[in-house]
């Protein structure tokens, strides 16, 4: 996995709550067989104003030009401002693949819903939870500017303002080793692999019937 | 000590190394795969030279890709090709790797939350996890089941674990008994409706009460299935009499003297009678009326009696801008009865209700009437081949086609529509489904989330109307 350690870009706001995976990257996007080329298709239903569909490249689509992502002060940013409960819906991973790819690393949002949160942690996006007045409060300095940089530092867990002004969140360990060392978490798991064989021994003793798949 | 919770006692049984950092590794028994969430996995599986830790502990089947019509064509059926290549690719993958597949010409192949229970490959105390959200659904059996993402499944895969943290525990209470006419799929809109679609976030959600003990497995799974909904990764309810009678003589089960030695273990798979909830809902289900979505979010639903709400309802600014922009994507305004809701689609089936009660309980509306002119289509699609071989047996097939409905081979079909199954632009669509999202089931297409009751009635009149009305009618004469 790549590794995240700071970032320093653009934010770009998407005012919107319960913003959904179906949204992120709409389902026909989703019969890819392979990790990579959803970034175009990040958000397609409200970045292009045709239906989108797997065959037709960006340069062939309508582009919606009152869609955010669109307008040209936010070319290239890297930070997604967002409100509640961003990412329910599916499990898909694509759409965090499609985010990562597009070149989106962090979402800030006062709340994300689990599946997506967690999908986060294993392909190198930060997902920061953030109290809702401070969401409220970027929201606004952002509307009141000509575009906002600013700086995630993931190993002092802190954002940092233009102003120099600082902006702490909480992360957790485990996953915060994981996204700053880019570890695999399976080769972790599996350092475990002789506890896993000693519980499933002892599991197969309580519940013989788990392991008897006779259909 | 305080007592344990049903998810206390199930994370306990699986946990098998607490690790110091807060999160825990928790053992997976069964592991479900799909086409669309798992050729990721088995590619990251393969470059990393592992092999699946215990391959008996999967089970795989096409449905989110799989055309409902001209079945027998097997994979030649499929006319995108790019559909037929990620279905190709997950019995590619299931024969390198030995895991056992119902491709599409099996006769059990169907939806995978459908397969599982029907199988007894669901078990009761199983922790259960599929690379698809309403694995939830499998909470039903009194099991710890979710949604994983597609890294996930490849752990799962190479390790039969899952890294975990454990969420709270939050008891749902539906007291009373559901009046007739009034469903599981109605309940847990309802129960949406008042707690939002985050409202489950970081909980493990347990039904209970009078109303949950007395639904069958089927309206169990249905609840259990919109607990994601409702942002909870997993919902379960306890395990009784009713559980047992259905996982009996499943084919996936165990027999014989395991059977009973199993039956003896699943009594213990309920909530102490002292365990404490970090949150708690209470319901009255008796006075609870048949509901319908009228946006873009699970949690915007009224009861069929009940009007688009006025914009001044909203509890806060944020609410009220998501209201604006589901009523200007669904083509309703504030106030608009939902009785007057037209409908251009039926769709009956989904994970959520396409089980053989399901389809009981839709035919019984729609014996002896016709789907309205005004309805461009409407269409049940079986969970499973199972339920499509029973529900013939019974002969329902003939009453939906008698009525005007297309009756189709199993899968996903227009729920999410990856396959030709879809709504047009603009068309208004009774669904059985789990979610009425833009673009869900086709881009520009109008979702209202209904039970499959509420589904065959508003084919019948073309519009959203009170099933019960149509029940009292026949009242007598339904099967
Ligand atoms: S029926 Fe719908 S919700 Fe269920 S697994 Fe298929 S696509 Fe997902």
């Amino acid at each position: 996995m790549k590794a995240f350690t700071t970032l320093t870009g653009r934010v770009v706001p998407l005012d919107k709550a319960n913003v959904d995976t179906d949204q992120i990257i709409p389902k026909q996007f989703l019969k890819s067989i392979r990790r990579t080329g959803f970034g175009d298709n990040l958000f397609d239903g409200w970045r292009y104003l045709d239906e989108g569909d797997p065959s037709k490249t960006p340069n062939e689509r309508q582009i919606n030009p009152d869609f955010v992502l669109n307008a040209p002060r936010y070319q290239g940013a890297c930070v997604l401002l967002a409100r509640e409960n961003f990412g329910c819906g599916s499990s898909r991973e694509h759409a965090v693949w499609a985010l990562e790819e597009f070149g989106l690393r962090v979402v800030l949002a006062p709340s994300f819903a689990d599946i997506f949160f967690s999908n986060c942690f294993k392909n190198g996006v930060l997902p920061i939870v953030l109290e809702n007045k401070t969401i409220d409060l970027l929201f606004e300095i952002e509307a009141a500017g000509e575009g906002l940089d600013v700086t995630v530092d993931l190993a002092e867990q802190v954002i940092t303002m233009p102003s120099g002004e600082t902006l702490g969140f909480e992360v957790d360990s485990f996953r915060k080793r994981c996204l700053l060392e880019g570890l695999d978490d399976i080769g972790v798991t599996l350092t475990d692999a002789q506890a896993i064989r000693d519980f499933e021994a002892a599991h197969r003793q309580r519940a013989p019937w788990l392991f008897a798949n006779t259909g | 000590m305080a007592g344990r919770t049903l998810y206390d006692k199930l994370w306990d049984a699986h946990l098998v190394k607490q690790r110091d950092d807060g999160t825990a590794l928790i053992y997976i028994d069964r592991h479900l795969l799909h086409e669309v969430t798992s050729p990721q996995a088995f590619e990251g599986l393969r470059l990393a030279g592992r092999r699946p830790w215990r391959v008996d502990a999967n089970i795989a089947t096409p449905d989110h890709n799989v055309p409902t019509v001209k079945r027998s064509e097997g994979l030649a059926g499929i006319t995108d090709p790019i559909s037929r290549i990620q279905v190709e690719t997950l019995d590619d993958n299931c024969r390198d790797f030995g895991i056992l597949e119902f491709a599409i010409l099996d006769p059990r192949q169907g939806i995978v939350h459908v397969v599982g229970p029907e199988q007894g490959a669901t078990l009761p105390g199983m922790t259960v996890v599929c690379g698809d959200s309403h694995t939830s659904t499998h909470g039903a059996f009194a099991a710890l089941a979710h949604g994983i993402g597609t890294s996930e499944v490849e752990h799962v895969l190479a390790s039969q674990c899952l890294i975990q943290r454990k969420a709270r525990n939050m008891r749902i209470v539906a007291d009373g008994h559901l009046p007739r006419g009034v469903t599981a799929k109605d309940l847990a809109l309802a129960i949406i409706g008042r707690i939002g679609t985050a409202g489950g976030t970081g909980y493990t959600l347990e039904f209970s009460g009078e109303a949950v003990r007395g639904l069958s497995m089927e309206g169990r799974m249905t609840l259990c299935n919109m607990a994601i909904e409702a942002g909870a990764r997993s919902g379960m309810v306890a395990f009784d009499e009713v559980t047992l009678e259905y996982v009996r003589g499943r084919p996936f089960a165990p027999k014989g003297a395991l059977f009973e030695q199993a039956a003896a273990a699943w009594r213990d798979l309920v909530s102490d009678s002292d365990a404490v909830f970090d949150a708690e809902v209470h319901l009255d289900a008796s006075s609870l009326e048949p509901q319908v979505t009228w946006g873009t979010s699970p949690e915007m639903v009224v009861s069929i009696n009940g009007i688009v709400p006025d914009l001044d309802a909203a509890e806060n600014a944020g609410q009220r801008q998501g209201w604006e922009s589901a009523m200007r994507y669904m083509g309703l305004e504030p106030g608009r009865r939902i009785r007057d809701i037209g409908v251009d689609r039926v769709f009956i089936g989904s994970c959520t209700n396409s089980r053989i009660e399901d389809l009981r309980a839709a035919a019984a509306v729609v014996r002896g009437r016709k789907v309205a002119d005004s309805v461009l289509q409407a269409m049940v699609v079986p969970g499973s081949g199972p339920v499509k071989q029973q529900a013939e047996a019974e002969g329902l097939h003939e009453v939906f086609l008698a009525a005007g409905f297309e009756w189709r081979d199993p899968g996903c079909s227009m729920c999410l529509a990856m396959n030709a199954d879809r709504l047009g632009a603009g068309e208004h669509c009774a669904s059985t489904s789990n979610r009425n999202f833009e673009g869900r089931q086709g881009h520009g297409g109008r979702t209202h989330l209904v039970s499959p009751e509420m589904a065959a009635a508003a084919a019948v009149a073309g519009h959203f109307m009170d099933v019960r009305e149509m029940l009292e009618v026949t009242q007598g004469g339904v099967a």
